[in-house]
């Protein structure tokens, strides 16, 4: 793995992308008014964002709560941990699980080590498929949990200001 | 929701096209017109369905995020919820069935501004904050193929 140090002319435009592209004719060329650059250096930086994986993906975020999905499971697992990144993939394979990070435990309150979102329309189905999960991947003997989501207090995009010395991507 | 519609949310969730005029490119692809691919976004915005049209970064390559989680009683759930959703840095705010019934993330620019937002919250609320950074990340991805009723 390589790490790349951002230009200032990527945290330019990541600093301007924060509220998400203005909606009009011409956004790309707004966001550049935004950031100092022209137009075709903002989609230049934008394809270079996206190829190094920097931007997992630039379109349309809907909010799934607004759609229906309303039964949001975190599917929370105690995995031992030279197994972690094995299940975690395993995980991820799965078209219904939407996220799935390692994270650390917090002992005694917290004992999981490996989050999964499980989003769907119905708690019981989030439930069998959670199920599901643990039979196919061979973990329905570590403790697990799910802990679905009732009322959403906030929900709206990050915002950060990206700084050089942290700004450092794998790949 | 019109046929239109869904195929703009469904369809368009990842490649945006990098284009001068990607919402002509969009509304070409769906027998609009540029005008009506605006305006479709502008009110589905309007009405929540549409969070924005916007990049998502790989986490923690471009700053530095959390989730925490904190005990609280109920009685003063919202109350506490309220306190946490007035940071600037928490973008996501839950409340969970469990113990642990409050879940939020934090982002910002380093790990230090984190820090100072959990200590923030800690004072305010004379709560314990639980802090689970991102360790890896097996899976990103939320632009899934939408199931409409």
């Amino acid at each position: 793995m390589e790490l790349m140090e951002l230009s200032d002319r990527h945290i330019r435009l990541i600093n301007a992308l924060q509220d998400g592209l203005p909606l009009v004719s011409r956004p790309y060329a707004e966001l550049g008014r935004r950031a100092a650059m022209s137009e075709d250096d903002v989609i230049t930086t934008l394809e270079e964002l996206l190829d190094r994986g920097l931007i997992k993906r630039l379109g349309v975020i809907v909010r799934h709560r607004k759609l229906g999905y309303r039964a949001n499971g975190m599917a929370v697992w105690d995995i031992p941990d030279d197994q972690v990144a094995d299940i975690g993939k395993l995980f991820s394979a799965q078209p219904f699980v939407t996220l799935c990070y390692r994270r650390p435990r917090r002992l005694p309150d917290w004992p999981y080590n490996l989050f999964c979102m499980v989003h769907g329309r119905d708690r019981d189905v989030v439930q069998q498929q959670v199920e599901k999960l643990a039979h196919d991947c061979g973990v329905t003997d570590v403790r697990r949990s799910v802990l679905f989501s009732k009322r959403c207090f906030k929900q709206r995009g990050a915002k950060f200001t990206c700084k050089p010395n942290t700004a450092m991507a794998a790949e | 929701m019109n046929d239109f519609e869904k195929n703009l949310l469904n369809d368009f969730q990842r490649d945006l096209p990098l284009t001068p005029r990607p919402f002509e490119k969009i509304a070409t692809q769906l027998g609009v017109t540029e005008e009506d691919v605006i305006e479709a976004l502008k009110v589905l915005k309007e009405d929540g369905t549409v969070s924005r049209v916007a990049a998502i970064f790989k986490p923690r390559a471009v700053s530095e995020s959390t989730l925490a989680a904190m005990a609280v009683p109920e009685d003063r759930l919202e109350q506490v919820a309220e306190i946490v959703s007035h940071f600037e840095g928490v973008n996501h705010n839950y409340e969970r069935e469990h113990r642990l019934n409050l879940w939020f993330v934090i982002t910002a620019g380093d790990r230090t501004e984190i820090e100072h937002v959990i200590d923030d919250i800690e004072a305010r609320t004379g709560l314990a904050v639980l802090d689970l950074p991102m360790l890896d990340d097996y899976h990103l991805d939320l632009g899934f193929h939408l199931q409409w009723n």
